[in-house]
């Protein structure tokens, strides 16, 4: 157990900048239990930080840490089969959309800032689109939509349906009851993780491995349910969320890295042209990929900061 | 499946929304996170292909055999979907059709090959297994019922709704009926697994369709050469298939189950 304690401790010696949540809690949606950590004074105000797909809150430990220093009580929660928050008989668009409101209710009766990244993002510029008295200002990071699919979005991309993807998704959830994520050590959980984020830095990885998979008597494994999976089908069109993009109503910024990744969602500032609301930012981050939060904390936090110091 | 475990009818009086008590077997199928209820109807007709019942949004398996599915020569099942008669009842909702597709996956994976026949959503969970499981479904009738309609054709606005369910769960889920009436269908998704199911099935016809309904996403099937339409306001040819059968045993006033009898009797080896 000290040596798990060791390499945990050499884990976060060797990240600049990553802090513990000052504070955890749980918040029960509609009977789902949610893991939520905070950064900040209790009484400051309210901005919400959601994760991405096959994420965690805990991915924040960076920069949610640098938006609290700029005077925010920062939240964000695993969502239900991610991270510590349970694993659900099943999550939809609308049910994550559900339990961000409850996080958000149980946070405050301001309206909140909205910063998400990825699929994050994406919730957050539905719920700012169909709720705008809970949402003061939204940044989306990276999650912007496009007509493309997005990789972590399983339930509301539509691919070509081909045989195999419609009996690869129902054989896998034959099998999903049996199924547990892989074991295995630090260090080989953090190379998986470098597959889907080859940009992200060894010793980052390595971080997310700490916070992201629990312990056991077999090694390491991602807290995430393992019925989740990439890629899919279904009805819902990518696009349909780029329709609605203009509709939002709260002050918004879009951030895209430029660099394409297998996580990320594919948009061009091309795809975004005439779709952002009325007063919109688009900044685009060159030579950053799909995790721009993690890539330049100091630089896209300062940005979130900038533009919230204007608009509110 | 190694895990199915089969239990006595439960202690429901005949004929109860939800309750079982004519059903001859009902196994319990571990799926997910839920428990699905597998009822077996008839009595006899071990022998032959299953008939697979999935009943409308709300509703459970019917406690008897319909009358129009008597004709059929081997054992008919009914499944109650997640969160609906004796199937588990979840926390938190996330419903799609395509969850539901997945707990009829389940029947058929216990069922080996089946004929799928379907009231409203379960109609619209038909034709999507049909597609997804082209070789294992042998025919998919399609029937009007609850939650048949779905939540149109195109985006639409996120349901958030603030439900407050007082005690333990219970059936039918109200986030089933409130997320599985509004669920989108596009008609060219539809029109996807139509075409798969004809491509793969080996079937010339593997979907047919008896509603008098026309939904938008199964009005732009319907011209598909093969989807079968048996209208029970145009009884004529179903009538022709029923003599070409030899049966005789039905109600000619009774349309709509003429029409779900001939559809049956069409997919009879």
């Amino acid at each position: 157990m000290s040596g798990q304690a060791d390499e945990i401790a050499e884990v976060l010696a060797a990240v600049e900048g990553v802090r513990a949540p000052d504070r955890r809690r749980r918040v029960t949606a509609d009977g789902i239990d949610l893991a939520v950590i905070e950064w900040g004074a209790e009484d400051a105000p309210p901005l919400m930080l959601a994760h991405g797909g096959f994420d965690f809150a805990a991915t924040f430990s960076r920069f949610g840490p640098l938006l609290a220093e700029g005077g925010y009580r920062v939240v964000a929660w695993d969502q239900r089969g991610h991270g510590d928050s349970a694993w659900a008989f099943s999550s939809t668009w609308d049910s994550d959309l559900r339990d961000a409101v409850a996080v958000i209710r149980s946070t405050s009766d301001r309206p909140a800032v909205f910063v998400g990244h990825s699929k994050g993002g994406g919730l957050l510029t539905t719920l700012a689109g169909c709720r705008p008295d809970l949402c003061s200002a939204l940044v989306n990071l990276d999650g912007l939509p496009s007509k493309r699919p997005h990789p972590d979005v399983a339930d509301h991309e539509r691919t070509r349906m081909l045989a195999d993807d419609l009996a690869g998704w129902l054989d896998h959830r034959r099998r999903a009851r049996e199924l547990e994520r892989r074991p295995g050590t630090l260090d080989e959980l953090a190379a998986r993780r470098g597959r889907m984020n080859p940009r992200l830095p060894m010793e980052w990885l390595r971080f997310l491995v700490t916070v992201g998979a629990r312990h056991d008597s077999e090694g390491w494994r991602w807290k995430l349910d393992p019925a989740l999976r990439f890629g899919g089908f279904g009805p819902w069109r990518p696009e349909w969320m780029l329709y609605r993009l203009a509709g939002v109503t709260p002050p918004f910024l879009g951030v895209l890295g430029l660099v394409q990744e297998e996580m990320g969602w594919g948009t061009t500032p091309e795809d975004l042209e005439g779709r952002l609301p009325p007063g919109g930012r688009l900044v685009t981050l060159p030579d950053t990929g799909h995790f721009v939060h993690i890539e330049r904390p100091v630089e896209v936090a300062g940005l979130v900061l900038e533009f919230l110091g204007e608009v509110l | 499946m190694n895990n199915d475990r089969t239990e006595g009818a439960p202690e429901v009086g005949p004929g109860e929304p939800g309750g079982s008590g004519d059903s001859v077997e009902t196994v319990i199928l571990p799926h997910m996170r839920v428990e699905l209820a597998l009822h077996r109807l008839s009595e006899g007709g071990r022998r032959g292909r299953a008939l697979l019942l999935l009943h409308g949004l709300g509703e459970a398996t019917p406690s008897r055999i319909p009358s129009w599915a008597e004709l059929w020569p081997g054992p008919v099942w009914g499944l109650d979907f997640t969160g609906h008669g004796s199937s588990t009842v979840p926390r938190g909702g996330g419903y799609t059709p395509e969850v539901l597709m997945s707990d009829a996956d389940a029947a058929l994976g216990h069922l080996g090959e089946a004929t799928l026949a379907g009231r409203g959503l379960g109609a619209y969970v038909a034709l999507q297994l049909a597609g997804a499981r082209p070789r294992e479904v042998r025919g998919a009738v399609l029937a009007d019922g609850p939650g048949f309609y779905g939540g149109g054709v195109g985006p639409a606005d996120p349901m958030l709704v603030e439900l407050s369910v007082p005690g333990s769960p219970h059936s039918p889920d109200p986030w089933a009926l409130v997320e599985l009436a509004h669920d989108i269908r596009p008609a060219d998704y539809a029109g996807d697994f139509v075409r798969q199911a004809a491509h793969l099935s080996g079937l010339e016809q593997p979907v047919t369709v008896c509603a008098s309904g026309r939904p938008k996403w199964l009005a732009g099937i319907l011209e598909d050469v093969s989807v079968k339409v048996l209208d029970p306001r145009r009884p004529a040819e179903a009538l022709r298939i029923l003599e070409r059968h030899g049966d005789t045993g039905f109600d000619t006033s009774d349309a709509t189950a003429m029409v779900l009898r001939a559809a049956l009797a069409a997919y009879i080896d």
